[in-house]
């Protein structure tokens, strides 16, 4: 662990801002969870970080669907059975009894951290 | 009080203006009388001819059957206004008098009855009324032999109702040719051998002197070259006459050879009293067809009413008809009497068809037509002479018979909006489309909401062709835009890519679309720019827009991991490379199939699987296969004349040919192709897009077949092709349909979109109608030039290369979470996939 994680313990440093790809979504592991994280927005873009796993497959593929919009909303289409999540609430657009997890997100510098302190509890 | 309004007649222009009246705001400041002769209310005239197949008197009825009580009309059945005292505004009958503020005639016509010493005895008849219909019928029982009086559309519908009637059936014309008005000598001749031919005798050129009684039969007709003809009945058919007599005692303006006369707004010389329809002339012209009659009927209201939208100025007379069966259709000025007007003729005298072009001096606009034996051909001649839509460059294609038999069609698309499609009701092709904005989704539907084609019935083909196109235009997708981010379709856009020369999607959202984008979009114009461009799908600017399977290029399984699908063209493969292929399945423990497509299909690598996999099989000198690309997948063949006994050409290279040069191509849907060595079609050719058959001479090239969810068998394109022609002709249907189809659609639907379908492919494909053709190829050569095996130049460049982590923080991929059993020797997907452990 570097030295971000251990002063600010609920914050975990998962990526490099290299790794992500811009409009689209890369997967990172963390404490042994499938994570995906997106990056929408050229220059001025926001970062999401939802469940990387696909509760209709169960397979870990969210991260490799293709990102949409819809009336400002931003969502990501499973690419097995194609169902939207809301980036920002993991909310199934087809089925809101379905929701997937998210997790804070935020960019230090280069580096990518999400906040895992709901689980840590 | 309410004004009084007087209707004299209830025929059909009578009860199109009361209906007209009803249907207007102003019906209530009107007190609404009608006088009719008749005994039965309006019906339907045109169709007289059907009350011998349904003898009831309500089945040609007009309008609902409680109209005019619903309407509160004083209808008088059977009660003819004998007289009118215009001084003090009054219109006498039998029975009363009554007084009107304004007074319409629409009386009609009667039949004309040539005046020949004898003509009136029993048993001779007219043809206008049901009970005119009744003494018919009532003549011709025991009689065997019938004539009618009168070559012209009338007289030949007559001698059509006597032969119906069981009688031998005879037509008698003054004129040497049967139509006179209607049609020239040739086309004149032509009906006559036609109708001859249906066994109804045709005597041209004879006047008839004297009727007397007859020696074999009821009647003998004497005629004026000393012949004569024995008959039992004679219907006269010889021209109308406007019903003007009331008219013309009441001191009214009468026109040179009879009729009310009238100006712009149907009004006659007093301007209390109006004359609509048969009764009325207009510019010395009586109007001996219903649409005329209806226009009438709405200009008099509008003046009336004091609204100045319409008036009449003269109407097209053209029509069309089946006489005896025989297809009969006359347009504009048939004669080509018009200055410089000039002549394009057709004849076929073995099937009995003729068709007559009259156009401008300059060519380029149709005056009149004449067609015999198809009127498949009159719509749209009609819209071409009615809207002064301009010419093709040869007129003559449009009455030259096709190779597929059909008419040449001019599409609902071309027609300008105010086309008017129904000229009874006055409907334009923009009232048709208003209808079906409105949720109008059935010919019936059309005609509850704009009345048209429920007058002469003549424009409903064009009325449905019309509904049909536009609602294929709205239909599946009721909003042609290729989703709520771009208001195009995926053609417009690809317009729009190759014209403003757009290269990314960020800059074809930002000048042509909103938003971000989505699954529908990104990929579709990701298709597009791959069609137009070629470049590499990994570019930065691309790699978001991709599904999965082109992100990844791998298909995605049920379980997350991907499957590896070489090419193998043709099918061929050497025993070194069918052993390569095996060692990467082994070392990976890659479940292995072979496809339906001839090829090899590993299955359950992980996503950093993928690029070593690809290492190795690029090493071993495959290729990617683009199972998962929306492009060209596989070239089936058969061996041909390699080993096969039967083959006639080499089948095996021109498919290995093929599938290399179309291998890169990027397309709306994927493409199929295969080709088999002889007729014995064992590769299976006609189900796919481009489907290849050897003959002697060459090749034969079928086209815009599939399997799956809705088989079509393809159709034949070109016979006997030689190589080069072949991929000619390949590499323009195939950018032809980059160029135009809709996303996701398959060469079949596609085909079948396009106006003129196969034939119009033919044309532009082999006629080069369009003189697309050098375009379709050089855009073809480029993309076969820029062709680059995907899998190689990603695993060239580090930074492609990066995006096969499974996860990007963890160098150890584990096989992520899925649980594999084994089934017959190699692992698959657990039946059921087991939940995480830890969540
Ligand atoms: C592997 C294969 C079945 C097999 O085990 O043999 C197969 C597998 C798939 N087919 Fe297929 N099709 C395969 C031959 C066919 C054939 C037969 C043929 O090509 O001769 C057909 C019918 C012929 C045709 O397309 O005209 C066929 C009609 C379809 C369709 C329906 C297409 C249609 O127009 O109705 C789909 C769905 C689609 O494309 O939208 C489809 C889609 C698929 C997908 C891509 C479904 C998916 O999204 O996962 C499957 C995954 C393939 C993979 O992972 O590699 N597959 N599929 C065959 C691969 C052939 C190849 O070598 O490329
Ligand atoms: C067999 C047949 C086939 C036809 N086919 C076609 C076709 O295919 N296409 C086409 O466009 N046209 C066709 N026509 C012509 C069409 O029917 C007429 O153009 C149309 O009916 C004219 O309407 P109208 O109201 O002017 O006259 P009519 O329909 O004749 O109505 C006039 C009415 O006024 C009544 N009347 C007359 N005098 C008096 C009076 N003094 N008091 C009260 N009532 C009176 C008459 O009895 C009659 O009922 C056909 C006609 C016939 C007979
Ligand atoms: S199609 Fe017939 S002839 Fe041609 S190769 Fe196959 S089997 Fe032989
Ligand atoms: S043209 Fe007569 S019904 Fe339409």
């Amino acid at each position: 662990m570097n030295s971000l994680a251990k002063t600010i313990p609920e914050w975990l440093e998962v990526c490099h801002l290299d790794d992500l790809v811009m409009g689209s979504g890369v997967a990172v592991l963390v404490k042994g969870k499938a994570v995906a994280i997106f990056a929408i927005g050229s220059n001025d873009f926001k970062l999401y970080a939802i469940s990387h796993k696909d509760p209709f497959s169960n397979a870990d593929v969210l991260a490799h669907g293709i990102v949409c919009e819809g009336n400002g909303v931003w969502t990501v289409a499973s690419p097995i059975y194609k169902q939207h999540f809301r980036l920002d609430t993991g909310e199934c657009l087809e089925d809101p009894t379905v929701t997937v997890n998210t997790w804070p997100i935020r960019l230090r510098g280069n580096l990518v951290e999400i906040n895992t302190s709901d689980e840590v509890s | 009080m309410k004004k009084q309004l007087v209707v004299i007649g209830n025929g059909m222009v009578g009860h199109h203006f009361a209906e007209q009246l009803m249907s207007s705001a102003a019906a209530t400041e009107y007190e609404l009388r009608i006088f009719a002769e008749e005994p039965c209310r309006a019906y339907d005239r045109v169709h007289l001819s059907e009350y011998f197949d349904h003898p009831s008197k309500t089945h040609l009825q007009l309008g609902d059957e409680d109209f005019y009580s619903k309407h509160q009309i004083q209808l008088h059945l059977a009660e003819p206004v004998t007289k009118i005292d215009r001084d003090v505004k009054k219109v006498i009958s039998n029975s009363g008098e009554y007084v009107y503020d304004i007074l319409v005639f629409a009386t009609g016509s009667y039949p004309f009855v040539p005046p020949i010493p004898g003509n009136d005895q029993p048993h001779c008849l007219v043809y206008r009324t049901l009970e005119d219909l009744d003494a018919i019928q009532a003549s011709a029982d025991g009689a065997a032999h019938g004539v009618v009086v009168g070559g012209g559309l009338l007289g030949l519908e007559a001698a059509h109702a006597l032969k119906k009637l069981g009688l031998e059936s005879h037509v008698v014309e003054f004129a040497p040719r049967l139509m006179p008005v209607q049609l020239d000598t040739e086309a004149g001749t032509l009906l006559r051998r036609k109708i001859e031919d249906l066994d109804v005798g045709v005597h041209t050129s004879k006047a008839t002197e004297q009727i007397i009684e007859g020696q074999d039969k009821r009647l003998r007709m004497c005629f004026n070259d000393g012949s004569y003809l024995e008959t039992d009945l004679i219907v006269f058919s010889a021209g109308i006459r406007p019903q003007d007599k009331l008219a013309a005692e009441a001191g009214l303006t009468i026109g040179q050879r009879g009729g009310i006369l009238v100006d712009s707004h149907c009004c006659s010389s007093d301007p209390h009293i109006y004359a609509i329809g048969e009764c009325a002339v207009w510019n010395h012209q009586q109007f001996g067809l219903v649409a005329p009659g209806y226009t009438m009927a709405r200009a008099a209201l509008a003046h009336i009413l004091d609204d100045r939208s319409t008036q009449f100025s003269g109407a097209d007379m053209s029509t069309k008809l089946k006489l005896l069966g025989v297809d009969v259709g006359s347009i504009g000025d048939a004669h080509g009497t018009s200055p410089g007007a000039l002549n394009y003729r057709y004849a076929d005298e073995l099937t009995g068809v003729y068709r007559k072009l009259v156009v401008s001096e300059d060519g380029k606009h149709l005056l009149g037509a004449i067609l015999i034996g198809d009127n498949s051909f009159y719509d749209t001649l009609l819209q071409y002479a009615l809207n002064g839509i301009e010419l093709p460059s040869s007129p003559e294609m449009l009455i030259l018979p096709s190779s597929t038999g059909e008419a040449v069609s001019l599409s609902s698309s071309a027609l300008p909006t105010e086309a008017t499609i129904c000229s009874c009701h006055n409907v334009t092709k923009g009232n048709i489309c208003e209808a079906i904005d409105q949720g109008a989704i059935s010919l019936a539907d059309i005609k509850s909401t704009t009345k048209a084609a429920t007058g002469c019935g003549g424009c409903a083909a064009m009325a449905k062709s019309i509904l049909d196109s536009e609602l294929e235009k709205r239909g599946v997708h009721v909003d042609k835009s290729l989703c709520e981010h771009f208001h195009f379709t995926r053609q417009e856009l690809f317009h729009v890519v190759k014209v403003e020369e757009i290269k990314t999607f960020d800059a074809l959202i930002e000048r042509h679309g909103k938003g971000g984008g989505c699954e529908i979009c990104k990929p579709a114009v990701a298709s597009i720019l791959a069609s137009v461009w070629n470049e590499h799908i990994h570019e930065p600017a691309h790699v978001a827009l991709q599904d999965t399977n082109d992100t990844f290029m791998a298909n995605m399984q049920k379980n997350g991991t991907y499957s590896v699908v070489p090419r193998i063209p043709g099918g061929e493969i050497t025993p070194a490379m069918l052993i390569s292929i095996g060692e990467v399945g082994k070392k990976y423990n890659l479940y292995t199939k072979i496809t339906g497509g001839q090829r090899i299909d590993l299955f359950g690598a992980t996503l950093d699987e993928l690029p070593k996999i690809w290492e190795e099989l690029i090493a071993a000198g495959f290729e990617t296969g683009h199972a998962y690309g929306k492009s060209l997948r596989t070239v089936k063949s058969c061996i041909g004349d390699t080993w096969c006994r039967y083959g006639v050409q080499d089948s095996m290279s021109m498919a290995i040919r093929l599938e290399n040069r179309y291998k890169g191509l990027r397309s709306p849907h994927k493409v199929k192709m295969a080709v088999s060595g002889c007729t014995r079609e064992c590769a299976e050719a006609q189900s796919k897009d481009i489907g290849v058959i050897a003959t002697e001479k060459g090749w034969n090239l079928f086209v815009c077949g599939n399997g799956g969810m809705k088989p079509r068998h393809a159709d034949l394109f070109a016979t006997d092709l030689d190589d080069e022609t072949l991929i000619r002709y390949i590499d323009r249907v195939l950018m032809f349909y980059v160029y135009t189809a809709d996303r996701l659609q398959r060469t079949s639907v596609w085909m079948e979109s396009l106006d003129g379908g196969l034939e119009y492919l033919r044309q532009v494909v082999i006629e080069d109608r369009l003189g697309l053709a050098k375009e379709l190829e050089s855009r073809m050569q480029h993309v076969v030039n820029t062709y680059q095996c995907e899998w190689k130049s990603a695993l060239q460049d580090p930074t492609k290369r990066k995006r096969f982590r499974s996860y990007v923080n963890a160098d150890e991929p584990r096989r992520a979470r899925i649980e594999m059993i084994e089934e017959r020797g190699q692992m698959i997907p657990a039946r059921q996939i087991a939940e995480e452990e830890y969540s």
